[in-house]
């Protein structure tokens, strides 16, 4: 499970019934300390995050499994909103 | 598994019914010296893991929800279990 800030959503009208209803985000992976890693991906978003949003999302199988309806064809999904990263021990 | 050092935690309120109650920790995965190794993430403590412990890691979503009564838990990694120590052959 790895950390993203929501950069954008996407709107696509034509695309696979399953996925209609699912909001999409753009999201740019980063790391605990809100360092780019790694390429910007399009997350299914269950919980109604927005732009800025810091999120932790899992991908593979797992991010469809985010979703209510766990068959949606999806492989990265957001299961927590953070509200904050504490990093202790260095 | 992987072997992984506990630096932190992160808190969310709004999250997955299953991580309801759950401490998410942030971990450094270590190489053989147990030195930093790779970039951090983010893993499910199950075994009240601290910042600085070195912990095993699981990193694949069957394992994972082994520790959670619910088949379709969208969790992937998970810590189970704090290393008292890596003992080798030769050493």
């Amino acid at each position: 499970m790895r950390l993203a800030r929501i950069t954008g959503r996407v709107v696509a009208t034509i695309k696979h019934e399953a996925l209609t209803g699912v909001k999409l985000l753009i999201a740019q992976p980063v790391d605990h300390d809100g360092k780019a890693k790694g390429k910007q991906l399009v997350l299914a978003d269950p919980l109604q995050s927005g732009e800025g949003d810091l999120v932790a999302y899992v991908t593979g199988r797992e991010g469809a499994l985010a979703l209510d309806t766990s068959f949606t064809p999806v492989d990265a999904g957001v299961v927590a909103i953070i509200d904050s990263v504490n990093v202790e021990n260095k | 598994m992987k072997l992984a050092k506990v630096i932190g935690n992160v808190q969310s309120t709004i999250k997955h019914p299953v991580y309801e109650g759950r401490k998410i920790m942030i971990v450094q995965p270590l190489d053989e010296n147990l030195e930093p190794d790779g970039e951090t993430f983010l893993s499910v403590d199950f075994v009240q893991a601290g910042p600085g412990d070195t912990v095993l890691v699981a990193v694949e979503g069957n394992a994972a929800r082994q520790h959670f009564d619910d088949q379709t838990a969208p969790v992937h990694s998970v810590i189970e279990g704090i290393v008292d120590r890596v003992e080798r052959g030769n050493e």
